[in-house]
């Protein structure tokens, strides 16, 4: 007599192999069903590009953009001995560090703010996210009439005060600053709502607890909001991070790279390179290049910065 | 040691309705005084008001004598359990239970002894360093414990703690918060929706129904002497069983539905004034009438079962009189079918009688199987 155990065995086995591969496969089938819109999608605007991209980076191009000449490396060793690449390497970088801290050091503050419970502060929340509602062309070209050197606002301050106005756009040591200056502007609106939802996500019984223990509104902040904050903030970096990699439209509306190339941020060089030189093989080199730093940067970022991250 | 007092304590949300009305209370030092009533009623806002976490709109609130109202909660001496717990998510248990010695600045090695203390005395040394998420729900319960047992406040105040545990711990938790509060003496004030919890812990019991207070008392007070319908019902599982009665002065006799009468001793008569009064009966006060002898007087009634419920040691035994639905609970095991006419006694001593307008309680059960202890064993 056999036991009920491998009866059962046994007729599982039979069940399996009658199944067969098109039977036990269905599952993927279904998921692939499912995965299929955004695969095509995918594969139209961003795998084929991207491969196209890496394909192009070995070749010299016509003016065309069609491949020519195979060159293997030689675009890429080109790019690392220009010295134009290199300065928008450095302009890039410090153009993020710039704009990255700031810009949510700046978020993380009024969020806090418009988190007061205080009358009217319905109207201060819409006020901060606006600049989410505003076109990259639109609020670059409020920023324009901004720098202006002679009629701008910010110049006009600066002579009301009796100082020396500034050549915002034009004075190379300025330039990037200003362009900075937009950016944060433009991106606060984001930074700020994402951060505001994050504190109201707080258990409000976890501040009156600590209130009932007699620590301060900053001991609350640091041991409280900033760490109940961690995975807000995370988030909010990585995607502040890859945006200020990709900066592209103020760049092009304020200063188009100048002066003397010190705004030439990596990708309006890629832009230049590719639309305007009609050079798609080092276009395509810088792009590939963007793309490793990124990732870099992402991976970088996920490996450090996640373990300071508590999740619920 | 400190007592807290409450002065006619109103409280409205936003110039709305009052949901606190007039609440004057004296809880002594080293009391556990419990509050008790139905969701929505106004513990938890009670229970905040002297925390400060909510300002008070009308009236005083004093511990130890001294007016409070505008102390911010830091001050006030109190630690603070909270319906939800309220433990940090990112710190560790012992993170958890140390905070408010870190904010007060207490030495490090100092800190860890107490930690130390308290752990033991929950059971909690091995779970210091897991996070509460990692933790059971009796166990995040047992941290919200020790982190307001180790500021050593002589007020402590809960709210609810035990409503998200499961049957079996709830009743061990019980009898460990009444051994730590009576060990470090402690002025607790407890609040609950949970007439059980109510009964087994307090010292002294507040029932509220919408906002205002219906009784204060000792628990075994208030469950032989309700003061009014609603704590009748509310205390004691099943609740009290409630019917119109008449009062006929002239034939000194109390009747029920018409069917069952009592006499009414004519001492007692002078206290009825009116005709209709709401009469009041505890379940396990409805005995079933078994010999023939005592059924030759008239106070019983044939009922007919509509529902019975065996618990093991009791019986519970639902039917309907006139319009309302009656439990009576007998001890032991009873074999009684749906359907089944059942002779019920009613005895006056056992009755409470409320008058029908207001709902104060006009006579109380005077016969009650109080127990003592040395006559048992005498
Ligand atoms: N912030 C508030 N604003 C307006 N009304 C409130 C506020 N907090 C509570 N209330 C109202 O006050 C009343 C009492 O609320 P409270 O939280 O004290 O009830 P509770 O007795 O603790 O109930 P539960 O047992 O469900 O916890 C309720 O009717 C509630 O709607
Ligand atoms: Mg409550």
């Amino acid at each position: 007599m056999k036991s009920q155990v491998e009866l059962n065995g046994m007729l599982d086995n039979v069940v399996k192999k009658k199944k067969g591969i098109w039977q036990q496969s269905l599952n993927w089938r279904t998921a692939l069903l499912y995965l299929l819109p955004s695969l095509i999608l995918f594969s139209v605007f961003l795998f084929y590009p991207m491969g196209k991209t890496l394909y192009l980076s070995f070749f010299l191009t016509d003016r065309q953009g069609e491949a020519n000449v195979f060159v293997g490396l030689e675009n890429y060793l080109y790019l690392l001995e220009s010295e134009a690449f290199l300065k928008s390497i450095k302009a890039t970088i410090l153009f993020v560090l710039y704009t990255v801290p700031t810009g949510i050091i700046i978020s993380l503050f009024l969020a806090l703010l418009a988190n007061e419970k205080l009358k009217g502060i319905g109207f201060f929340r819409t006020i901060f996210a606006s600049t989410m509602g505003i076109s990259v062309a639109a609020s670059s070209v409020v920023w324009l009439f901004l720098f202006h050197p002679s009629v701008g606002f910010l110049n006009k301050i600066i002579a009301s005060l009796g100082g020396q106005g500034v050549d915002w756009l034009l004075d190379p040591k300025w330039a990037l600053l200003s362009v900075s200056i937009t950016t944060i502007w433009m991106n606060i609106g984001f930074t700020f709502l994402i951060i505001l939802g994050g504190i109201q996500n707080i258990d409000e019984h976890l501040y009156e607890s600590a209130k009932i223990d007699g620590a301060g509104y900053f001991y609350q902040l640091r041991r409280i909001t900033i760490p109940m904050l961690s995975p807000t903030l995370f988030f909010v970096i990585t995607v502040s991070l890859i945006n200020a990699f990709q900066t592209f439209g103020q760049v092009d509306i304020l200063t188009q790279g100048g002066p003397s190339e010190s705004t030439n941020l990596i990708v309006y060089s890629i832009y230049r390179e590719a639309f305007v030189n009609y050079q798609f093989g080092t276009a395509s080199a810088q792009s590939i290049f963007l793309f490793l730093c990124i990732l870099v940067v992402t991976i970088l970022q996920f490996k450090f910065g996640e373990k300071k991250v508590h999740y619920q | 040691m400190k007592n807290v007092e409450l002065f006619n304590v109103s409280k409205s949300y936003e110039k709305q309705k009052e949901v606190i009305s007039d609440i004057s209370v004296s809880i002594e030092p080293g009391e556990f005084f419990v509050l008790v009533g139905p969701s929505g009623c106004g513990k938890s806002t009670i229970l905040r008001m002297i925390a400060g976490l909510e300002d008070i709109t009308k009236g005083s609130l004093r511990i130890d004598g001294n007016e409070v109202n505008l102390l911010p909660p830091s001050k006030r001496d109190i630690s603070m359990v909270f319906q939800n717990y309220a433990l940090y998510p990112h710190l560790n248990v012992e993170e958890n239970i140390v905070f408010g010695l870190d904010v007060k600045k207490v030495k490090k090695f100092e800190r860890k002894e107490r930690c130390m203390e308290v752990a033991e005395m929950l059971g909690l040394t091995d779970y210091l360093k897991r996070k509460p998420r990692h933790l059971s729900g009796g166990q995040r319960q047992r941290v919200a414990l020790a982190r307001a047992i180790v500021n050593q406040a002589p007020i402590c105040l809960m709210d609810e703690p035990l409503s998200n545990l499961d049957a079996k711990l709830r009743a061990h938790m019980r009898s460990e918060i009444r051994q730590i509060q009576r060990k470090l003496k402690i002025t607790m004030i407890y609040v609950t929706h949970d007439q059980v919890e109510a009964m087994t812990m307090g010292d002294r019991i507040m029932i509220l129904n919408e906002g205002k207070i219906q009784q204060v008392g000792k628990p075994i007070d208030v469950y032989n002497a309700p003061a009014n319908p609603f704590v009748a019902q509310f205390i004691g599982s099943p609740p009290m069983n409630l019917a119109t009665a008449n009062i006929n002065l002239s034939k000194q006799e109390l009747s029920i539905g018409g069917r069952l009468k009592l006499s009414i001793p004519s001492n007692d008569l002078q206290s009825y004034q009116e005709d209709t009064v709401t009469l009041g009966i505890r379940p396990e006060y409805l005995k079933i009438v078994n010999s023939i002898n005592t059924k030759s007087t008239n106070n019983y009634l044939d009922v007919k079962v509509e529902h019975v419920e065996v618990l093991g040691n009791e019986t519970i035994v639902s039917f309907q009189l006139d319009t309302y639905r009656w439990q009576a609970k007998w001890n032991g095991q009873w074999n009684v079918d749906v359907g089944d006419i059942v002779p019920i006694a009613i005895n006056y001593e056992s009755i409470c009688l409320f008058n029908s307008a207001s709902g104060h309680l006009i006579k109380g059960p005077t016969q009650v199987e109080n127990h003592i202890i040395h006559e048992v064993t005498v």
